[in-house]
């Protein structure tokens, strides 16, 4: 419905208090996410223009700013996909899930979740883990600063108490556990490279972030398990020993390197051992 | 079974206080800091000038956003520039995106501070937009009780910024300019005036700039706004223009603001630019046009500062 022309203006001020700010904020608010809503009452633009139009501006503003802001945080997902169909389940995203902080950078925690129910992913299961490591590179964006741990602190343990290591994680590592080559498809979207195919295999990724870089690295089989203890404080031999008895070849002196140069760490502690 | 997995953390430290230089932003121009940018203005020698940042965007705990605007503080004043803190909205502020706030202001020592005259949190849904409000007694009081509110928890004054608005409200029984009158008078608070802002709402709503200008509390004033502007039709054909901040300044806006600075004297002054945007050479040169603006008639009318 399209209304023009000015309407007659409550001339007693007790009218407006009554009309609470509130109820012409849920009015207004209300369309925003509803296409088929009509135009809220209240609102007018001059003679000859259409106010459907006009609120429809910021119907449109709304929506594409949202759905941009999804975009830019999984561009991977959106290369996959293609634009046209990742923009249509963004929108579907956005009306379903709509942001409830300001913080725009903590948006689409449950996208993966979404993308898993969403009819037409149903032939890309590996999407949502995708997603996943995306979401996660962000928060390891955002993460808060620490110092990575010094590795001559941890060559600085005799090798008898080394197994008594506990280590404190860097606020920014994280790991997603896929059971798709999704950090494959992740690392081969993320960028404007060709994609090639992909072995399907379970995959799991770490994402950390070093010198201000974020970084997503291919874990190997049994890694996450020892990484996840350690991050629940096991002392490192106990880590250790999830991750062999999951793969007996897990070379845990190379892992161990690996981790120190991915900053996965920020600190270490010793129990102290009565003599 | 896929889950991913939150690494136990270690307790976050409380942010070491920094103690910037008091760079002073009297009679510059300044333009919307962009990561992208980041690299092409270390490299230019440091000169005068000022950077403006959206505070949301800078309320993360670490990483690079927050490396890139410590060293940008470092050598320029900065201004933080809040746009979802919802003054313009009946619910009370978020407690959180007020300390959030708060945080900030402690943290880079801006040289101004502002918000909007719109809302954009509702009921808990964040729409990630500047929305309208009537302008009326009631949300008068919701207002000032805003920025009250943010004030006084921020420790600072607030620059509110007039908006650029696509409808009107039937329950407006006040104008824009004597609403934002009235803000100052029982807040304390300072203006922002977007020059862009004045000419989209101008042409939205069939007024003349020129007569909102004679109209706007010039005495607030102590930051200024200028940015580029779209131009479309509705489907009656009748123009329609777009707050796109994707573009140069509009040649108009810039005669508007010409007539402003020759009144009000040198105030602080911000070229946005926040899509399509260009190589830093190219948002700098909008900045320099402003500047030339701001020395010629700063030489002979009052150098304004905020900072103070």
């Amino acid at each position: 419905m399209v209304r023009q022309g000015r309407c007659v203006m409550p001339q007693n001020n007790t009218v407006q208090l009554s009309q609470s700010g509130g109820e012409q904020a849920f009015l207004f608010s209300s369309g925003l996410l509803a296409p088929d809503s009509p135009v809220p009452k209240d609102l007018r633009s001059p003679q000859g223009t259409v106010l459907a139009d006009r609120y429809n501006i910021y119907r449109n503003n709304v929506t594409v700013g949202l759905i941009n802001a999804v975009a830019s945080i999984f561009p991977a997902v959106q290369r996959i996909t293609g634009p046209d169909f990742f923009r249509a389940m963004a929108r579907f995203y956005i009306r379903a899930k709509p942001p409830s902080s300001p913080l725009l950078f903590e948006y689409g925690r449950d996208f993966a979740e979404f993308i898993e129910a969403y009819e037409y992913a149903q032939t890309m299961p590996w999407l949502p883990d995708v997603a996943r490591i995306e979401r996660a590179w962000l928060d390891a964006y955002y993460a808060a600063d620490a110092d990575g741990l010094d590795p001559a602190r941890l060559a600085a343990i005799p090798q008898e108490r080394v197994g008594l290591i506990r280590f404190t994680m860097h606020p920014a590592t994280r790991i997603v556990r896929s059971l798709h080559p999704a950090v494959s498809i992740f690392s081969q979207n993320r960028a404007d490279g060709e994609v090639l195919p992909v072995d399907d295999r379970p995959e799991d990724a770490l994402i950390t972030r070093s010198g201000n870089q974020v970084q997503v690295r291919l874990l190997d089989s049994g890694a996450a398990e020892f990484l996840v203890a350690l991050s629940d404080g096991a002392h490192l031999q106990d880590a250790a020993q999830v991750g062999l008895s999951l793969n007996p070849d897990l070379d845990l002196a190379r892992l161990i390197a690996v981790m120190l140069e991915a900053n996965v760490f920020s600190s270490l502690e010793m129990d102290h051992i009565d003599d | 079974m896929t889950r991913t997995h939150l690494i136990r953390q270690q307790p976050a430290g409380k942010a070491e206080t920094l103690r910037f230089t008091p760079h002073r932003v009297a009679g510059q121009a300044g333009t919307s800091f962009k990561p992208e940018h980041f690299a092409a203005i270390l490299e230019d020698p440091p000169q005068q000038g000022f950077f403006e940042v959206h505070a949301e965007n800078y309320m993360g705990a670490g990483g690079p956003a927050h490396a890139a605007l410590e060293a940008i503080r470092r050598d320029y004043p900065v201004s933080i520039h809040g746009v979802c803190m919802s003054l313009g909205g009946p619910s009370p502020l978020d407690p959180q995106h007020l300390e959030r706030f708060r945080i900030l202001v402690e943290r880079y020592e801006p040289a101004m501070v502002s918000e909007h005259l719109a809302w954009s949190t509702h009921e808990n849904v964040f729409f990630n937009d500047l929305l309208p409000l009537p302008y009326n007694l009631t949300t008068l009081l919701h207002v000032c009780e805003h920025v009250d509110r943010m004030q006084s928890t921020i420790g600072r004054r607030i620059l509110l910024e007039n908006p650029s608005t696509y409808v009107a409200f039937d329950h407006s029984t006040i104008s824009e300019t004597d609403f934002l009158a009235e803000v100052v008078r029982r807040t304390g608070c300072g203006l922002l005036l977007d020059i862009n802002n004045v000419f989209v709402s101008a042409a939205n709503h069939r007024f003349s700039p020129i007569t909102y200008l004679e109209a706007f509390p010039l005495n607030a004033v102590d930051e200024v706004h200028l940015a580029g502007h779209a131009e479309q039709v509705d489907s009656e054909g009748q123009p329609v223009l777009i707050d796109s901040h994707d573009g140069p300044v509009a040649d108009a806006v810039w005669q508007l603001y010409e007539t402003i600075i020759a009144r009000c004297g040198a105030v602080p002054t911000l070229i946005e630019w926040d899509s399509e945007i260009p190589d830093w050479p190219v948002l700098r040169a909008e900045a320099l046009a402003a500047q030339e603006i701001l020395d010629r008639h700063g030489a002979t009318g009052q150098v304004r500062d905020a900072a103070e």
